[in-house]
Parts: C-alpha cells; sequence; structure tokens
C-alpha cells in the first residue's frame, strides 16, 4: 500500500505516512503497518504543527468514523463516532435550539480532535474545555480492550485521553453535552481599546455578563501603541434578533503564492486598517454564528497564503498577575523583531479546572499568533518567547505547536510523568518523540 | 417524502445516498449483511432525520430469500417507490483466473444477485405502474480490460439488463437507472492507490446519484468526466485495444 504525504495546518512539516483506515467503530483497532511500529489516530489535520504528525509509523484516517449514534433534542445529548467534525453536529443541533458548549476557532476539527486537544474557545471563562462537556468516549487500545471511559469509569483513563494527544488509544465514539440556545445570532459588541491595561480592564468588565469574549490585537504596535487591539464580547442572541439577510459564502484560497502573502508591509498595512475598520469606538451587530465563531473557515485553505513555507502559530498561556508584565513583554519582543502575523489574538481564560492531564488552558491570559515560516530570526525569537513564558510559569499550547524544546514541555506540564503510565505502546505522534528526546 | 429500499446499505456510497435522503426526510429500508454495521447506518440516518428507518439483515446472494425481503419492505413502508442496488464486491482479478469457482461466485454476487432483485422489482412496479429502480454499475462495464473483466463483464451484464429493463418499464412510467461510477475513494478500493484527481469521495457520487433519481434519468457516469474518458476507451478499435495495458 502506498503511502500519502501528510501534512498539518502550519504546512511546515510534511512527510509520507502509511494511513490505515477505520470504516466501523466495532471493528477491531487495525494492527499498525509493516514497518511501522505504532500508529496514531488522524482526524481533520487542523493542529499547526507535528502533534499529528508520526513520522515513521503509521496514521490511522478516523474521516470514515463520521456516523451520528443518537441525539436526544430535549436533554441536549449527542452521542456520535469521533471522525464527526464539529460543524457537522451544528448543522444537525443548531436548528434543533442546541450549539457546543465549548467550540474553538474552527469548526472544521473531529470530535476526536476536539477530545485529544481539549480544545477552547472564547466562553473559556464560562464554560472552561471541551472535555468538561463530554460525559463518556469509547477508548480502542492497541492491546485490543475497548474502555468506555468516563468521570467514573476509567477516570484516569478519561482524564489522560483528554488533551492527551492521541497518545492513550483510539476514541472511537463519545457523548457530549450541549448548551441551549435561542436562536443561530450572536450580538456582538467590538470595542477597540489602546493599550494592554484598558484589555485587562474589559475583560474585567466582560466577563461575568458576556459569554464570549476575545481580543485581536496589533502584534505590529509598539512603543506607546503596544497592545492596542479590537476587543470582542458577545452573547446568544434570543429569536427575535435576526437581521434581514444572511449569506454564508464560502470561498477557497486557490493556490499555494510562491512566498508568503504575510510579509512586514502587507502586515502593516492590514492591521493599521483593521484597527482603524469601524468608525466608532463601539460598535453593536448581529452577526450569525458562523460569521462570529469561526470568520476563518469563511476562506477554506486559507493557511496556503503564507506560501510553500508554511507558518508556525505561538499559543501560550501565562498566569496572573505575572501574566499582564509578560503579555507586554512579549509583544515588545515582537513588535521588535518586525516578525508576526494578523491573526493575533488575545483572551483571559477562566478558573473553570480542565479534566485532561495534558491539557493547555489554564486561569491565566492566552496569547495566539501565527509566524510565516521565515527561517532562523523566527526561532530565535521563538526562543526569546519561551523565555518569557517560562519566566513566568506559562506554557505552550501542543496543538498549535511544531518546536519547542522537551524541557519547556515538561515545565509546562509537569502532569507528563503521571501520563506516561497511561500511553498505549501501540501510539506514538512526532510531537511526543520530539519533546521526549 | 419516498419511500426507499438501499440493498447493500451499509457500503459507502448507499450510506452518503441514504443521509441525502434522510435530510430530505424519506423513509427508508436498508438491507445489508452484518446486523452491527446496518444498525449503525440506521442510527446515524435517524439521526440526521429520516421520516422512519427500518433495518433487514438478508445476503444478496440468498436469491430464495428476495421476495420476503420486498414483501416487508412494502410492509413496513406502506409501499414503495425507490430502490437503490448498491451492493457489491471489487473482484480479485489474479485470483479468479485462477480460480472458475471465485470467479462465478463475482459473477453472482455482483450481476446475478441484482438481476434477481431487478426482475421481482419490475414486476411489482410495473403493476403500481410507477417507481424508480436504480442500480450501481460501473465504468468497467463499458469495456472489459485485462486489468478487471470479472468486474468488468459482471457490471457490463448489470448494464445491459437494466438498459432492457428501462425500454419495458418505460411503457408503465417506471424509470430504470444505471449509475456508472469511475474512482471512488471507499472501503472497497482501499487498498487500491487511485489517482487521487481522478478519485471522488463517496458524498460526491452519491449528490449525483440523488440528483439523477430526482430528475428520472437514465444513464449517468459519476463523476462526469468519465462519460468523456469511457468514451475514448470504449472507441479504440479492437485490434489496436488488444495491444495495449490500459
Amino acid at each position: 500500500m502506498a503511502d500519502t504525504v501528510v501534512t498539518s495546518w502550519g504546512r511546515v512539516l510534511r512527510a509520507p505516512h502509511p494511513v490505515l483506515g477505520m470504516a466501523s467503530r466495532h471493528a477491531p483497532l487495525p494492527a499498525p503497518p509493516q514497518g511501522s511500529p505504532h500508529l496514531l489516530a488522524f482526524g481533520n489535520g487542523r493542529s499547526y504543527g507535528d502533534s499529528c504528525l508520526n513520522i515513521g509509523g503509521g496514521l490511522l484516517d478516523m474521516r470514515q468514523l463520521d456516523r451520528m449514534i443518537s441525539f436526544d433534542p430535549a436533554s441536549g445529548v449527542l452521542a456520535c463516532e469521533s471522525g464527526v467534525l464539529l460543524d457537522q453536529i451544528l448543522q444537525l443541533v443548531v436548528p434543533q435550539g442546541w450549539f457546543l458548549a465549548v467550540t474553538p476557532g474552527t469548526r472544521f476539527v473531529t470530535v476526536g480532535g476536539a477530545i485529544a486537544n481539549d480544545v477552547h474557545g472564547k466562553n473559556h471563562h464560562r464554560n472552561g474545555t471541551f472535555g468538561r462537556h463530554v460525559e463518556c468516549f469509547e477508548l480502542l487500545r492497541s492491546t485490543g480492550e475497548r474502555l468506555l471511559c468516563s468521570p467514573t469509569e476509567h477516570a484516569d483513563l478519561f482524564s489522560a485521553t483528554i488533551g492527551g494527544l492521541g497518545l492513550t488509544g483510539v476514541v472511537s465514539w463519545a457523548r457530549l453535552r450541549l448548551q441551549r440556545i435561542a436562536s443561530p445570532w450572536i450580538q456582538n459588541e467590538t470595542i477597540r481599546f489602546r493599550s494592554l491595561d484598558q484589555f485587562f480592564e474589559l475583560c474585567l468588565a466582560s466577563d461575568r455578563d458576556y459569554e464570549y469574549t476575545v481580543a485581536w490585537i496589533d502584534c505590529t504596535s509598539g512603543g506607546k501603541q503596544l497592545g492596542r487591539g479590537l476587543f470582542m464580547r458577545g452573547n446568544h442572541a434570543p429569536a427575535a434578533a435576526a437581521p434581514a439577510a444572511h449569506r454564508t459564502r464560502v470561498r477557497r484560497f486557490p493556490f499555494v503564492p510562491p512566498v508568503s502573502l504575510v510579509n512586514r508591509p502587507s502586515l502593516l498595512a492590514f492591521n493599521t486598517l483593521y484597527y482603524h475598520r469601524q468608525t466608532g469606538e463601539r460598535r453593536h451587530s448581529v452577526e450569525h454564528y458562523s460569521k462570529f465563531f469561526y470568520p476563518l473557515d469563511g476562506m477554506l485553505d486559507w493557511n496556503k497564503m503564507y506560501g510553500p513555507r508554511g507558518f508556525y502559530q505561538y499559543q501560550c498561556v501565562i498566569p496572573l498577575p505575572q501574566g499582564r508584565a509578560a503579555t507586554a513583554e512579549l509583544l515588545r519582543a515582537i513588535a521588535d523583531s518586525g516578525l508576526g502575523s494578523f491573526l493575533a489574538v488575545l483572551k483571559l481564560c477562566g478558573d473553570l479546572p480542565s479534566p485532561g492531564m495534558l491539557s493547555f488552558p489554564r486561569s491565566g491570559v492566552s496569547l495566539a499568533l501565527d509566524f510565516p515560516n521565515s527561517g532562523p530570526r523566527l526561532h530565535a525569537l521563538f526562543e526569546r518567547l519561551d523565555a518569557i513564558v517560562n519566566a513566568a510559569g506559562g506554557r505552550l499550547y501542543p496543538a498549535k505547536d511544531g518546536r519547542m524544546s522537551g524541557a519547556m514541555f515538561r515545565d509546562g506540564y509537569p502532569a507528563w510523568q503521571p501520563f506516561l503510565d497511561h500511553i498505549d505502546p501501540g501510539c506514538s505522534s512526532s510531537f511526543w518523540r520530539r519533546v521526549m528526546a | 417524502m419516498k419511500k426507499i429500499l438501499i440493498v447493500g446499505a451499509a457500503s459507502a456510497i448507499a450510506e452518503a445516498a441514504a443521509r441525502r435522503f434522510a435530510l430530505a426526510g424519506d423513509h427508508l429500508f436498508l438491507v445489508a449483511r452484518k446486523p452491527e454495521q446496518l444498525e449503525a447506518v440506521a442510527a446515524d440516518l435517524r439521526t440526521r432525520g429520516a421520516a422512519a428507518v427500518h433495518t433487514y439483515v438478508m445476503d444478496a446472494n440468498d436469491f430464495d430469500a428476495h421476495p420476503a425481503m420486498l414483501d416487508a419492505a412494502q410492509r413496513a413502508m406502506g409501499g414503495l417507490d425507490t430502490a437503490l442496488l448498491a451492493h457489491g464486491t471489487l473482484s480479485d482479478q489474479p485470483a479468479c483466473e485462477r480460480d472458475v469457482a471465485l470467479a462465478m461466485s463475482e459473477i453472482r454476487t455482483n450481476a446475478l444477485s441484482s438481476i434477481s432483485l431487478m426482475t421481482h422489482l419490475a414486476n411489482r412496479f410495473e403493476q403500481q405502474r410507477h417507481g424508480t429502480i436504480a442500480v450501481i454499475s460501473s465504468v468497467a462495464g463499458d469495456r472489459g480490460r485485462q486489468s478487471n473483466y470479472v468486474y468488468g463483464s459482471a457490471k457490463a451484464m448489470l448494464t445491459a439488463f437494466a438498459s432492457g429493463l428501462r425500454q419495458r418499464l418505460f411503457k408503465s412510467g417506471v424509470a430504470v437507472l444505471t449509475i456508472k461510477p469511475g474512482f471512488v475513494a471507499t472501503a472497497m478500493t482501499a487498498h487500491l492507490s487511485l489517482p487521487a484527481k481522478l478519485t471522488a469521495s463517496a458524498d460526491a457520487v452519491a449528490a449525483d446519484i440523488v440528483r439523477a433519481i430526482d430528475q428520472r434519468k437514465d444513464v449517468i457516469y459519476t463523476l462526469w468526466f468519465w462519460r468523456v474518458i469511457m468514451g475514448i476507451i470504449c472507441a479504440l478499435p479492437e485490434a489496436l485495444f488488444k495491444k495495449t495495458n490500459i
């Protein structure tokens, strides 16, 4: 069977992998292909770095396990196979008055991927991570065991698998708790702010009354304008709020340009225009959930705009109170470097504990930034950022990472040691081998 | 709201088509060999909005069971207006060349079982003077090629049978649709290395099938460009074709 070249969302690492399939959730796990010592479940490949790759081993394509199992429109409990995309869930449940309790910034990830990375979203301060709303799942191990895991059954394996990056086995199906909504619309307020201090004030003022809060930040502005951006806060709207007309248009980025379209001049131009995109300091709008939660999903393959060299994403979370100063330091380092992208997101994460041993989100401030893959200067910047994050007691997000050192990972995730006991010897990933080296 | 019978319901193309029917709120009667798989497919379709989903375990090669199955379908749904025959196996050509019994059984599965079902369905639909019989044949049936002629000849039989049936049933207002897929990425072809640009997803093929049933088409190639490809392949004179490795 021929290998398939597989890459992740950042399009930096690409390598041929033997890819196996799984058509039935009742079937046993296939044995790793000849010559591959281990397998890794692969969903929709939206991880940015190498956490979804297994160079030297095999991949198990989970996308065929995309069946719904049951949905109770009275209680909002949905059971489905792990290859179902969050988008497919929304298409089914939104018309019936339900929504995901937690959604990341793209709806094109699988349920298995959402569990493996314990994803979070703009409502982390209200609902915590995805794993908090998973009632149970079935985990298939390479020994042939099929284990039903929940907070009360195989609880240690449950917490190892959430955020466990596919290393504990393969999730075949899961049962989720959804949340009730009155309409597919979001009432959004966008507020322009001039400084990081203003950002934190807005968080304090908003987190109680607004379910969804996040900020876009201008990573090019330094000096007095350090930390300027747009703060977005929103809630699910009542049914009556529907605007007159709504059109969902999905485009596809047509080709890979020969160089990254994201470069210093385009970045400066875009960021200045974007920061000033609204005339007033505050703007109210009613938006469809697809526009509010998934602005980038409107352009399929947007990752191609970074050109053939691809891009890295850097996402960290730093606890407060040191997070305030550390974020300013990070932004200063990024602005000084001249590197960066228009996709820069700042979010205050809340106190709700994450259920996974290796879950990324924790109480504190999270900064996420894309960087075109421009070579050694970028990696030097990353080392600087790592030092800032590490000194402030923060950590990086494996789902986004393609280059952090083993030491950085182990410092950020002290639970890595007890996690070792739950790893399935038949599973491994390029990410894991890198951070455990 | 249509009342649809699907044989081979656990196969990838059938399941994708069934999902589209379910979204339209149709009534479904699913037939497959493996009960667990069948139930998984049924549960999925019920969740997605099918008016009702019935399941029936049957091996298509059990010809004696065909009338009882059709009776059950008509009873369960209060009638029957559409039948989609989607079962089949991808024959191992080299093995069939060595083993006559295997070749015979492949032809039984891929041609004769469908012919039995179509015969029963034709008589029932002719009497009720309405309905659509849709059968999944293959581009492989357009011309026998050395790489897969056991499968191809079975499909060629299906295509010719459906063609004659179409002519006979036209007078009764019953449509017969011959579906000819090219390369499709499914469990059946998972072990093959198909050229990516020519290979369709099961859902893309299902979309073509559902549209063709709605529009009462006669013969479709899915994806569309296979009509062009097979046109060229079939136009080659035999004296030339036999020397190639196509």
